[in-house]
């Protein structure tokens, strides 16, 4: 469990803007995810929890043992606290080789058990053979790996994964992912992920903390958070979500029915049908967000939105669809079959899809 | 040509030694100004790095007022080694300690700074001790740095004139450095052994540079 309210502040100086991190991250999550974009101080949070940082104020309690409190002027030293801290690129150390760095962690454990646990967490982790080797001689894959064994030898109370997936490709990421899977299931200590891959937040997070401008601005299940994001900041972070203005022209409370007139970018207007939103009277302003893989794109049909196909890209598995308005459409494989007249295609706005954003 | 080897003997021993000092001095400082915040370390550095800039006989006399027989610090140290410390040869060791002292403390500072931070904080949060940090982190990825500057050190205290001539004196057999009995064989009208020293020390100190740089350029390649 983890419980830590964290706020700090820096304050401008010449080479940087004033900054307040103002977080409250709890969680009963075996793997919680701290995701956002470069500069919302989800490193920041980390720190503060492993200890490399002083908050100004706050409380961090994991599971029971009491990191930090300003109150009674409580603040344990990173030794202390013993977060397993992953950085970004591998803090192995390169003067010692794999084995070493791993014995340097097994410290508390007894000298004769040392060499033991060392070798069994070499296998565990598939890095026997290279043991011997110094970081600068490993893959990056290896780096990591060796780091989150390292991290682990050393008996942490919780373990502080910073963008460990950053610089490996595609069938790297997916052995880290397993590997921390299987690490999940292993240790009783919770994991704090950092990650501005959304994928990887998706994958592995329990549950998720977005964070922006130094405060979280929604937390939840990734995929609740995904299909409904509270505000347009996040839909603008979790990207693929077209984001509009629109006005009630009509309602009916009953059938849960509304007729909207929407506004996208470059005043690109065009009406749809939403679903009743209450508490909102007729006339009222709303913004609203959908996600670009819920909108259905066909070449002929009796509803929808007629819209003018602009950039049409292809993804691994999707098309995307880009058009006037800036109104993107994610389609599964093949979608776009058949063509169209004169590249106007016929989108619908699934009425059941459509977000109302703050 | 008879020459006395003695003062080469004598400054090599005294910059051994005010190289060790200032080694040990050094890394302990290092470890401070790198790893800790503190009021009054920014004037501490720049009293530190004085001695750099200003004239010999500044620093001589600032160290006659601090060591004579009359100052406090003199008399203690008459108290315990039974004899005063101007005009000794130890004198000259504290001349040249103002000489590879501050190189030493600024470079090792450097060098302990240039550690990436991730290091010593992943090793503290792996729960070593501030000890290990330094002696099995820090330090080692520092070390070839703090060799350089350990040889550049060496040569930089081999050289010292002024001081020595003030603190330490210009007695033959005791007191008398490669640089003061150059000094002297030049007024005294002995060309050649003034030559022939000018040469081993000359030669003494390019060995050591190259040495520096060397050990510099190790380092260089290591932290890519």
């Amino acid at each position: 469990m983890i419980d830590a309210r964290i706020r700090k502040t820096f304050h401008s100086r010449d080479d940087s803007a004033e900054f307040a991190l103002d977080v409250h991250i709890r969680t009963a999550a075996r793997i919680a995810v701290l995701f956002g974009p470069s500069g919302a101080g989800k490193s920041l949070t980390l720190e503060s929890i492993a200890g490399f940082t002083t908050p100004d104020d706050g409380r961090i309690l994991v599971d029971d043992v009491l990191f930090f409190d300003a109150a009674s002027r409580l603040s344990l030293s990173p030794q202390q606290r013993r977060g397993g801290y992953v950085f970004q690129s591998s803090a192995l150390f390169p003067h010692m080789t794999l084995r070493e760095n791993l014995g340097f962690a097994a410290g508390s454990i007894p000298r004769l058990e040392r060499r033991r646990a060392v070798g069994a967490m070499l296998e565990q982790f598939h890095l026997g053979d290279v043991a011997g080797r110094k970081p600068g001689e490993l893959s990056g894959g290896q780096r990591q790996r060796g780091s989150i064994a390292r991290s682990l030898l050393s008996s942490p109370r919780i373990l502080l994964l910073d963008e460990p997936s950053s610089g490996l490709d595609a069938p790297l990421r997916e052995e880290l992912y397993a590997m921390l899977d299987e690490v999940r299931g292993a240790v009783q200590i919770p994991i704090l992920l950092v990650t501005h891959d959304l994928d990887e937040a998706m994958q592995l997070g329990e549950e998720m903390f977005v964070l922006h401008s130094g405060r979280v601005v929604q937390q939840g299940a990734p995929a609740d958070i995904l299909d409904r994001p509270a505000t347009e900041e996040v839909a603008a972070l979790l990207g693929r979500f077209n984001v509009f203005d629109a006005e009630i022209l009509a309602m009916d409370p009953a059938a849960n029915r509304s007729r909207l007139r929407c506004t996208a970018a470059s005043g690109f207007a065009f009406e749809l049908d939403g679903p009743y939103f209450p508490g909102h009277m007729l006339g009222a302003k709303l913004r609203l967000g959908i996600r670009a893989d819920a909108l259905r794109v066909t070449a002929y049909a009796t509803h929808g939105v007629s819209m003018r196909l602009r950039k049409l890209g292809r993804r691994m598995q999707t098309v995307r669809a880009e058009f006037e308005g800036g109104i993107v459409a994610e389609i599964p494989g093949s979608g776009l079959e058949g063509g169209a007249h004169n590249g106007e295609w016929m989108v619908r706005f699934p009425s059941e899809s459509l977000r109302l954003l703050k | 040509m008879g020459i006395d080897w003695f003062p080469l003997w004598l400054s090599l021993r005294v910059a051994a030694l005010s190289t060790l000092i200032s080694l040990l001095a050094g890394l302990w400082l290092a470890w401070l100004f790198s790893s800790r915040t503190f009021r009054g370390k920014n004037v501490l550095e720049a009293c530190i790095t004085l001695p750099l800039v200003l004239p010999p006989t500044v620093l001589g006399y600032y160290l006659l007022i601090l060591l004579g027989r009359q100052s406090q610090l003199g008399k203690a140290y008459e108290w315990i080694f039974g004899q005063p410390l101007v005009f000794t040869w130890q004198a000259a060791v504290v001349a040249a300690l103002l000489h590879s002292a501050p190189l030493l403390i600024k470079f090792s500072t450097a060098a302990m700074e240039s550690v990436p931070r991730r290091y010593p904080k992943a090793a503290r949060s792996l729960g070593a001790s501030e000890w290990k940090v330094f002696w099995r982190v820090s330090l080692p990825l520092a070390w070839s740095q703090i060799l350089a500057a350990t040889a550049l050190a060496f040569a930089r205290s081999l050289g010292d004139f002024g001081i020595t001539i003030m603190l330490a004196g210009n007695i033959p057999g005791r007191t008398q450095t490669v640089s003061v009995a150059i000094y002297d064989a030049v007024e005294g009208g002995r060309g050649d052994v003034a030559r022939v020293l000018v040469l081993v020390i000359s030669g003494i100190a390019l060995v050591s540079l190259t040495l520096a740089n060397r050990m510099g350029r190790l380092s260089v390649g290591k932290a890519g």
